[in-house]
């Protein structure tokens, strides 16, 4: 396999200018990722800030209702309401122990933006972040925590304003700044190194999970579902999964359905294409030009997905399925009132899912939920929709 | 040798390489500019290739891949832009385009379409020589010459694979960043120049923030062997973009400004 592979998918297709930069973090990342020093203080961080580990909660209610034993694995309980700090505290100590001088990172929904942020301010460096206008717009509450932890906010007005055109900007502000500033990515895209190292920060949760199924149950789940957007938190709790006979389903933005074309589901819907420096499936017209996506959850809203997802999906591995904006959205009620945990609009997906499937499911089945962020973020826009149905 | 290499081989001084958009401001407006950039003496014309996201790219060519793809350009109407241009005349086309277009169009297709519609070379501005292996092949094999990209951080490991892989001559990118016209030409270009030259014997063209003739008289005693300007040529369609008769005039007065300059 080439460097940087996962089968045909991955690889650095980037422009020269950031050559240097990828070879200098995949050095600091093998050097780092072994380094004593390096680890225990991310260890620290992470169960003395961050608030790990965080709880594999039974859900009673729910378990009665669809007939099987469902845990959620709570990402919604790290600090920041989302499982985005476990990555960003990895890097930016990486970038730290580099000597960077500067944090800069591409925010949708804004979760990475403030995960940054958080990162940024604990570890004083300072962050920039990317945001298209149209989610600045959506998405102002998130603007305002990361303003308050001392973040800069830059807007991006380019393509469509969204996530993929924040990442082109943050992209094109590193070919500039690559001595001393590193581009904090927030998921498993973008070329080598940053889908290994996303999943290595981001696989605490399934080895936790692991751990904590096994205390609880004696045994493995049958089944994991995670939502996939760009895919970070499905990737950290499935990789520990591998290597056993777990069912691994990964749940993508059906939108207002695959046939209405308005959808984030580059894996079940998109076909192997290049963008933000790797090959991999990717939503695309006839001519390879990135389509724009629609999904209620900003952060599933992406044309991409990380190109390990993308072996997974080829080798059988990982089953990858969408489920649509109204499902989701009664999901996101569903938790809400049957176990008091209100979750984001992303990970709603993976709630959906399983409520599909609940019919194949025994008594005795154990699945695990990545209950990968809470869902506070989402309700000025859930209230919205609701109003306007009504 | 191709009509690129002819090119620096027979001229005593450094080359001009005019970067366009394709159906930029629109397909007839292409056209104009294009054939107003080779009658003021262009000595190689760069067209790009629009698409939805220029990562390597400023704003000013940025809103130039914009305008092209609302206008509906497509890689087919990509292929006839060219063909078009061929006809005009002999100067040397250098197709300049983004991976997932010739991953999408098949890495053998798209450079047999490249030949047949009279390019003379490609750069694939985010394929690196490590991802480009089947770029390289198809266009040995089908006598294009394959440019590639050196930045100030280009490490001297690198640049020996990057001098192995390319043909034509070598893209030198006076700084680190993205395309568009500064103030200041980089003092690194120079620089850049003295590292690579006793490397390769492929001609160095320096592009990446050039818009001005002192910039281009700079690059020239500084050694280069051709000057690449994009976004300021590019700022002139956009900015005539309602005016054909106008934008051919601003064109030819900027090309020849900067060919003076380089004839020193």
């Amino acid at each position: 396999m080439k460097k940087g592979r996962f089968g045909d998918f991955g690889g650095q297709f980037v422009s020269e200018a950031l050559m240097g930069a990828l070879s200098e973090l995949e050095e600091a990342f093998q050097r780092y990722g072994n380094d004593p020093a390096f680890l225990s203080t991310l260890e620290s961080c992470l169960a003395e800030f961050a608030g790990r580990p965080t709880p594999l909660t039974f859900c009673r209610n729910l378990s009665q209702d669809l007939g099987c034993r469902v845990y959620l694995k709570r990402e919604d309980l790290l600090h920041g309401g989302a499982h985005k700090l476990n990555n960003t505290l990895g890097q930016a100590l990486l970038a730290k122990f580099m000597g960077k001088k500067r944090l800069i990172a591409e925010t949708g929904a804004g979760q990475h933006g403030v995960a940054t942020a958080i990162a940024g301010a604990v570890l004083g460096l300072p962050v920039e972040v990317y945001m298209g206008e149209v989610d600045i717009e959506r998405q102002h509450p998130n603007v305002f925590r990361m303003e308050l932890m001392g973040a800069k906010v830059i807007p991006v007005s380019s393509g469509t304003r969204t996530l993929k055109d924040a990442v082109n900007e943050a992209l094109r502000d590193w070919a500039a700044s690559v001595g001393e500033t590193h581009y904090l990515l927030g998921s498993v895209v973008g070329p080598h190194p940053f889908p290994l190292m996303v999943r290595t920060f981001q696989s605490v949760i399934g080895r936790e999970a692991r751990t904590q199924i096994l205390e609880k149950e004696g045994r493995l789940p049958d089944a994991v579902l995670a939502c996939v957007g760009g895919g970070s938190n499905a990737i950290g709790i499935f990789h520990p999964f591998l290597q056993d006979g777990v069912r691994l389903i990964g749940v993508e933005a059906g939108g207002e359905g695959i046939d209405s074309g308005r959808h984030g589901a580059s894996l079940c819907a998109g076909s192997p294409g290049i963008l933000h420096g790797a090959l991999s499936y990717l939503l695309q017209d006839s001519d390879g030009q990135v389509l724009s996506t629609h999904s209620v959850a900003a952060g599933l809203d992406y044309p991409g997905v990380g190109p390990e997802h993308s072996m997974l999906k080829d080798t059988g591995r990982v089953e990858y399925v969408s489920v649509t904006d109204r499902e989701a959205l009664e999901a996101f009620a569903l938790l809400s009132r049957k176990e008091g945990i209100i979750p984001a609009l992303e990970s709603a997906h993976a709630i959906a899912r399983l409520v599909k499937m609940a019919g194949e499911l025994g008594r005795d089945d154990i699945v695990v939920v990545n209950l990968s962020g809470r869902g506070d973020k989402d309700l000025t826009e859930v209230a919205r929709l609701q109003g306007g149905a009504g | 040798m191709t009509r690129i290499g002819e090119v620096f081989q027979t001229l005593d001084r450094p080359a001009f390489i005019a970067y366009l958009v394709a159906g930029d401001p629109d397909r007839v407006g292409f056209l104009t500019a294009a054939r107003a950039v080779i009658e003021a003496g262009a000595d190689i014309l760069e067209i790009g290739m629009p698409f939805s996201d220029p990562v390597a790219d400023g704003p000013t060519i940025q809103r130039a891949h914009t305008r092209a793809l609302e206008g509906g350009m497509t890689v087919d109407g990509f292929f006839e832009a060219v063909g078009e241009v061929r006809k005009l005349s002999e100067t040397p086309i250098l197709l300049m385009v983004y991976c997932n277009t010739v991953h999408h169009r098949g890495v053998e297709r798209f450079y047999r379409e490249a030949l047949a519609a009279g390019a003379d070379g490609v750069l694939v501005v985010d394929m690196p020589p490590e991802e480009g292996e089947r770029a390289v092949r198809a266009a040995r094999e089908n006598g294009l010459d394959q440019i590639f990209l050196v930045a100030p951080s280009t490490s001297d490991r690198r640049l020996g694979g990057i001098v192995e892989s390319a043909s034509g001559f070598l893209y030198l990118a006076s700084l680190l960043g993205v395309t568009g016209a500064r103030e200041q030409l980089s003092d690194e270009a120079g620089t850049l120049i003295r590292r690579v030259r006793p490397r390769t014997r492929l001609p160095l063209a320096v592009g990446f923030g050039i818009s001005r003739p002192e910039h281009a008289a700079a690059l020239r005693d500084a050694g280069a062997d051709g000057v690449i300007v994009g976004s300021a040529l590019v700022k002139l369609v956009e900015e005539h973009a309602r005016d054909p008769v106008q934008m051919a005039r601003e064109i030819k007065g900027f090309v020849a400004g900067m060919r003076g300059a380089l004839e020193g």
